[in-house]
């Protein structure tokens, strides 16, 4: 579980998050969105330890963030997993390699018990023959399911995706998030994942929340999102036809 | 003020690059690449360049030496102390600053830009050991491509000399040997290990802390370049009033 306190983030005269309060639990999907610029980003990389806010305080299971020394933030990140926008496989390696890192870095496995690691999480996400392949020579759905891949590789306590569908057609998108959820339940892991894909919020936002101007506006599920009055939700998450008309299908369905 | 703040950043990173080491299991394999990558793979270029420099230094000695009472064995004298002093160690570290320094920008700069960096840092990898330390270890080994550089010299110079009809083969060797002091040796491996160094992690500075895309990528190499190199040219005057003067 991941307990967010109040934080505020600045850079320079932009103050990006304003008071950020929530908590994410784990076993689910916690999604978060909002209008480019809202400060997505910046609580993520907060999340990650890779900005420290001036404010407030995140608890990792009641583990204080602030409170830790450099090393404890350091032992802690091995309990992290996450998966880049742009998949951030490391272009040197193979696909092998880059899940191994991790594993190699951090693990006293022998070779033959990393290669099994390696070959349980490749097959987990379904890339059992991509093995010797680079991350420029397979497609970006294949990259982010490496990038997956690679961050549960350690059975992370926490994991994290930036717009884990940006860029990947329809088909493979529901993939990466079915993907994704599984490996949630499956691992009981605190899963928060940024996006802009109002598929995803449908598919697999067991929890949802919606940033505006670097403050929470609205929290709630999929389910909720349907039926909230909020005017701010509405227009981002309704902006195209598509959805307006699920929605007016949802609530003449309920009605 | 911003150059105070960046050369005040740039000890805060010499400071990080030596915490938290990366396992040596992993840390040899990186040097030996880097080995690779950083002085074996500039090898061709330093000698290439070094034999055409020794070459024309001797020659241009050879063409303003021309009054009959100045024996032609000081043209060998001065192509030796040219190529030792400054050619070898400080010249070629000049076309080394532009060739790895640009490579090391670019190549820690892209790997800023597609996230690679922050996928390090995620993971809990000290990613400035990671990434620069293995250079600095790789660079090293610098010296010994400093050495060919100067046996390459004297030869082209030689090569030039001999074949050129400037001076005999005799001449130019007694001039190799003339008033030698083994301390100028000495003075070119310390400046070749200090530039080593400044090679190593000037440019790594500047590809580490970029911010940007791909176009800013250009432009921190060519920041990285112009810094080493002025960064080298100052080390060098130091050095020289230091050990020389």
């Amino acid at each position: 579980m991941i307990e967010v306190r109040d934080i505020h983030k600045s850079f320079g005269d932009a103050h990006v998050l304003k008071g950020l309060s929530t908590i994410f639990e784990n076993g689910k999907t916690n999604l978060i969105i909002g209008q480019s610029g809202s400060g997505k980003t910046v609580f993520l990389k907060c999340l990650l330890g890779l900005f420290t806010p001036e404010e407030g305080d995140i608890c990792y299971d009641n583990k204080s963030y602030s409170k830790l020394s450099t090393d404890e933030k350091r032992d802690l990140r091995q309990e992290m997993g996450m998966v880049f926008q742009g998949s951030a496989l490391f272009d040197s390696m193979t696909v092998a390699g880059n899940v191994q890192f991790p594993l190699e870095m951090f693990t006293k496995q022998s070779k033959s018990e990393m290669t099994d690691r390696v070959d349980t999480v490749l097959k987990r996400v379904n890339l059992i023959d991509a093995h010797h392949k680079f991350p420029s020579e397979i497609s970006g759905g294949m990259q982010k399911r490496v990038a997956i891949a690679r961050a549960i590789v350690m059975n992370p306590k926490y994991l994290f995706c930036d717009e884990p569908n940006s860029g990947l057609d329809p088909k493979t998108a529901i993939l990466i998030d079915d993907l994704i959820k599984e490996i949630t339940e499956e691992y009981d892991i605190t899963t928060v994942i940024n996006t802009h894909d109002m598929n995803s919020v449908m598919q697999i936002g067991e929890k949802i929340l919606f940033l505006k101007d670097g403050l929470k506006e609205w929290e709630g599920s999929k389910h909720e999102i349907f039926k909230t009055d909020n005017e701010a939700v509405t227009d981002f998450v309704y902006s195209s036809e598509l959805f307006k008309k699920v929605r007016q299908m949802y609530i003449e369905e309920r009605n | 003020m911003n150059y105070l703040t960046q050369i005040g950043s740039y000890f805060i990173m010499l400071r990080e690059i030596f915490k938290k080491p990366t396992k040596w299991r992993i840390m040899k394999t990186l040097v030996l690449k880097e080995i690779d990558e950083l002085v074996y793979g500039s090898l061709g270029i330093i000698i290439f360049i070094s034999f055409f420099i020794g070459a024309v230094v001797t020659i241009q000695t050879a063409l303003n030496l021309n009054n009959p009472i100045i024996p032609k064995n000081l043209i060998g004298f001065a192509t030796r102390q040219s190529v030792i002093l400054e050619f070898a160690p400080t010249f070629v570290s000049i076309i080394m600053a532009g060739k790895v320094g640009s490579y090391i920008t670019s190549s820690i700069g892209t790997m800023r830009v597609t996230e690679q960096i922050d996928a390090l840092e995620v993971m809990g990898v000290n990613s400035l050991n990671y990434l620069v330390f293995p250079k600095i270890i790789a660079m090293l080994f610098y010296p010994f491509a400093i050495a060919i550089s100067m046996y390459v010299g004297i030869f082209g110079g030689w090569l030039a000399g001999v074949s050129g009809g400037f001076l005999t083969s005799t001449d130019f060797v007694t001039g190799l040997t003339l008033d030698f002091i083994p301390f100028h040796i000495a003075y070119a491996f310390i400046k070749t290990l200090l530039f080593a160094f400044v090679i190593a992690t000037v440019p790594s500075f500047h590809g580490y802390y970029m911010k940007g895309g791909a176009l800013e990528v250009g432009k921190a190499s060519t920041t990285s370049f112009v810094w080493t190199s002025v960064v080298i040219i100052i080390l060098n005057y130091i050095l020289t009033q230091l050990l020389l003067g």
